[in-house]
């Protein structure tokens, strides 16, 4: 079992839980992943290491609530725990010193990019954050992403909050303004990556993209996870998450996240009642 | 001196009939109730030279146990068995019997061999209802510590016979439930789940510790097992788990699945019992399967356990050629699978949401014997044909999973991946390190698994019991 050490609300539907996994904690590194299930009828689900502190044994996970086990996670308080945590999983980020990166966080996807950014940081490089949000109150990590990086972009798609757009957008304004990258990192909703990498394909500006298939074990076993990247099936799990995004069938891997559309409306629609009396 | 010859047939088995088990995940075969297994226990002629015992990997001294049974000394049955096998009720159920301790009894020269198997699953099944375990030797303790990597029936063997001779065993399972195959591999309807749970809770009883959740490569690597946490011999045990897809068009579509993700739904995470539980899998309503060995098996009758108006086995080669046991097959057919042998897919197709709607097929003919003995399927040109499928399941084979070989270096695996070992004592080139099972032989059999598991024990031993080395 580990305990929920801490809970803290991020943003409407997202929050950050500290957890108990003291080997995790110490081993993992920027970039991977764990497998984690609620209970015994629960489904294992993947989230990104988004901390770690090993001198309390423990990691975060920040979790958005999209379907019935993400929310029902975010409905868990501090005391309870969860059943399963396996990890780390998938390779670490390649982090080569002094690089000069650009960091793009959308939504979510901002929580993973906190340990890459740091991660960058830690290396001796030079960091540029965009860190990206439909709206005001969804923008996660500002502060911690500001804090790891040499200069940090805020936009909201609407303009409630920072440079008003995409981050597309910022990123594209970054690069006529004379900023030099020898890398960007993007991790986000697949519309994002995938527009990412339209802007920066033209000018061969190598994009790391970090991907979130549909898994089931973790281990490069049961072959779920599987994209293809250049043409050659790749297993995200043991070979990625991290692609070079210039490479990535996009549109295979947004089909392949509709796979069991389904059975996962069916099982939010018979969440719903009991996290009602849950409340 | 043997006795006489008795019943020259072997007392059949009950089994669930075809038109009801369908359509449940309920178990096929159901066993022998105590009188029927005594009539087929009589029935071994107690040989002079035994043939059958070294048809079994794990060295079962079967002639006695069958005698115990034939005389109703089941506990002394269940002592003799367990002597040898630490997972008599799945060995029962799961052994290819036909070709190992069956293919070798003296009485099938002429007439049907002794059931073997069966009456391991009635002695094994009989102890477990009256509550007998298995138990240690109370060997004193060596402090010696032995880390097991997978928990499947290799691994299972050796943590249960380092245990008894007193070494401190922990076993390193990837998921989140031990058993490897038997857990997440082979269904619900042909080894029950809560079996498989009590032969492992019969081992950590012998005071082997299991840790589930921990991916050896990832949580720890090999090196770090001896460093970090100072154990003093390593076995890995990983099995052969990494599927095969071919290279045709239309693999990725949804809908199309390894026979490890289908049946991992369905076994590991239950999703048969979807809603009820979380993990969903596709009810498809035409099920194509490819391959012919008993995994494919396994997954095509879950396409029909999960509610497939239509379940094909699409084989290359014909009937003969099948690697499946033949139980299983004649199962299979009974309870309405359609065998199309001969015939290969070339291309699936998906409709305008990138959905499995239809398989192009070719016809194959058998020609020249190539390197596996078996004579090589080739496309007869102008042959092909469209199935209509929505799923499509692939059991074309497992390779070795890179986890483990790409985080130790200095461990020697061969072409395809596979780790080299010792055949004799599971040795590998790393010092301390050893290893058996589908990881050294590519997929094979829970019992020569358990045979080699059983061989890597004694060598560990050893091992362990040698003086080290200057300088370790
Ligand atoms: C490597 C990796 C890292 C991830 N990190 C995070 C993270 O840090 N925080 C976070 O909130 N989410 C993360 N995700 C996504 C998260 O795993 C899914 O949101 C979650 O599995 C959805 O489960 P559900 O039951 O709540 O929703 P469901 O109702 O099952 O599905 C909602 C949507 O999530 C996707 N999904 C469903 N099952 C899975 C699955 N097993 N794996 C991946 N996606 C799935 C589907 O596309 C579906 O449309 C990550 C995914 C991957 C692969
Ligand atoms: C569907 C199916 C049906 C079968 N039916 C039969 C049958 O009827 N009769 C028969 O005799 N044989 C059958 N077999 C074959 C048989 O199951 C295998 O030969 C046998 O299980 C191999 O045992 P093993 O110990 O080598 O490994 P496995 O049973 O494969 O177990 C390996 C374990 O190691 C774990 N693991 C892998 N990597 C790591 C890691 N890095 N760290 C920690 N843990 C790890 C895995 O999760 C797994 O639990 C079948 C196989 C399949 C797939
Ligand atoms: S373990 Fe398998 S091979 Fe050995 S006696 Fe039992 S059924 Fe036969
Ligand atoms: S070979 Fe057959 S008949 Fe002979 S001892 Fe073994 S089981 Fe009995
Ligand atoms: S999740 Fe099963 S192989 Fe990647």
């Amino acid at each position: 079992m580990h305990p929920i050490l801490s809970r803290e609300v991020l943003a409407p539907d997202v929050v950050r839980l500290w957890v108990e996994a003291p080997t995790i904690a110490r081993k993992r590194r920027p970039g991977q992943f764990v497998i984690v299930r609620i209970s015994d009828a629960g489904e294992r689900i993947p989230l990104t290491i988004a901390d770690a502190d090993p001198d309390i044994g423990a990691i975060a996970l920040v979790v958005q609530g999209v379907g019935k086990t993400t929310r029902m996670l975010n409905a868990m308080e501090a005391g309870e725990a969860l059943l399963d945590v396996v990890g780390p999983l998938g390779r670490p980020t390649r982090i080569e010193p002094k690089q000069r990166v650009c960091c793009i966080g959308g939504g979510i996807g901002a929580a993973v990019v906190y340990p890459l950014a740091r991660g960058f940081k830690a290396a001796d490089g030079h960091v540029t954050a965009i860190v990206g949000a439909r709206t005001r109150a969804l923008v996660i990590l500002e502060h911690e992403i500001r804090h790891v990086s040499d200069r940090c972009v805020v936009s909201t798609d609407d303009g409630t909050y920072g440079r008003p757009g995409l981050v597309t957008d910022a990123l594209r304004a970054l690069i006529d303004a004379g900023a030099a990258f020898d890398e960007v990192v993007a991790v986000g909703p697949l519309p994002m990556m995938r527009a990412v990498c339209e802007v920066t394909r033209p000018i061969g500006l190598r994009t790391t993209v970090s991907l979130n298939p549909i898994m089931v074990d973790g281990t490069g076993m049961c072959g779920g996870c599987r994209v293809t990247v250049n043409g050659e099936p790749k297993f995200v799990c043991v070979d990625g998450p991290e692609f070079d995004g210039h490479r990535v069938d996009f549109a295979e891997l947004a089909a392949r996240l509709t796979a069991f559309r389904e059975q996962e409306i069916e099982a939010a629609a018979r969440y719903q009642p009991a996290a009602a009396t849950a409340r | 001196m043997a006795k006489k010859i008795g019943k020259k047939t072997r007392t059949p088995m009950p089994c669930e009939d075809a038109a009801t088990r369908r359509r449940t995940f309920g178990e096929v075969a159901l066993g022998y109730p105590v009188d029927l297994a005594v009539e087929e226990a009589v029935r071994c002629i107690e040989c002079k030279n035994q043939p059958c015992i070294d048809g079994c990997p794990v060295e079962v001294d079967i002639p006695r146990f069958v005698q115990q049974v034939a005389v109703r000394d089941f506990e002394g049955a269940f002592r003799t068995l367990s002597e040898k096998n630490v997972l008599p009720a799945i060995c029962g159920r799961v052994c290819p019997q036909e070709e190992q301790c069956e293919a070798k009894c003296t009485l099938g020269v002429r007439f049907e061999p002794v059931a073997i198997g069966r009456l391991e699953r009635f002695v094994a099944d009989w102890a477990a209802s009256t509550g007998l375990t298995n138990t240690s030797n109370g060997h004193p303790p060596t402090g010696r510590k032995v880390a097991v990597v997978g928990s499947g029936p290799s691994g299972l063997t050796v943590a249960a016979d380092l245990a008894r001779l007193g070494h401190e065993v922990t076993v390193f399972e990837a998921l989140h439930k031990p058993g490897g195959v038997l857990m997440y591999g082979i269904p619900e309807f042909r080894l029950p789940k809560a079996i498989v749970e009590r032969e492992i809770g019969a081992l950590e009883a012998l005071g082997v510790e299991i840790k589930v959740n921990h991916v050896i490569g990832r949580t720890f690597t090999i090196d770090e097992l001896f460093v970090e946490l100072g154990f003093d011999a390593v076995f890995i045990g990983t099995g052969a788990g990494l599927p095969h897809f071919p290279n045709i068009p239309g693999i990725n579509l949804i809908g199309v699945y390894s026979a490890n993700e289908y049946l991992t739904r369905s076994n590991l995470m239950k999703a048969y019992r979807f809603p009820e539980v979380d993990t969903p899998v596709v009810r498809g309503r035409r099920v194509a399967v490819i391959g012919g060995g008993n995994t494919a098996m396994d997954a095509v009758r879950t396409a029909l356990r999960l509610g497939a108006e239509r379940a094909y086995l699409v084989y290359r080669r014909s009937r003969s050629e099948m690697p499946a046991r033949k139980e299983e097959i004649e199962h299979a057919e009974e309870e309405g699978v359609g065998i199309v042998l001969l015939t290969a897919p070339v291309e699936i197709i998906g409709d305008e949401r990138r959905r499995v709607k239809q398989m192009r097929c070719i016809r194959m003919e058998l020609g020249e014997p190539d390197a596996s003995g078996r004579r090589r399927p080739l496309p007869k040109p102008g042959s092909e044909f469209l199935l209509d499928v929505d799923t499509v399941v692939f059991a074309v084979g497992q390779g070795a999973n890179p986890l483990i070989r790409s985080t130790t270096p200095d461990l020697h695996t061969n072409q395809w991946g596979y780790i080299v070992a010792d055949p004799e004592t599971g040795a590998t080139e790393k010092r301390g390190v050893f290893a058996g099972g589908d990881i050294v032989t590519g997929g094979a059999t829970v019992i020569s698994a358990m045979g080699a598991g059983r061989r890597a024990a004694r060598a560990i031993d050893q091992y362990l019991s040698s003086p080290l080395p200057d300088g370790y």
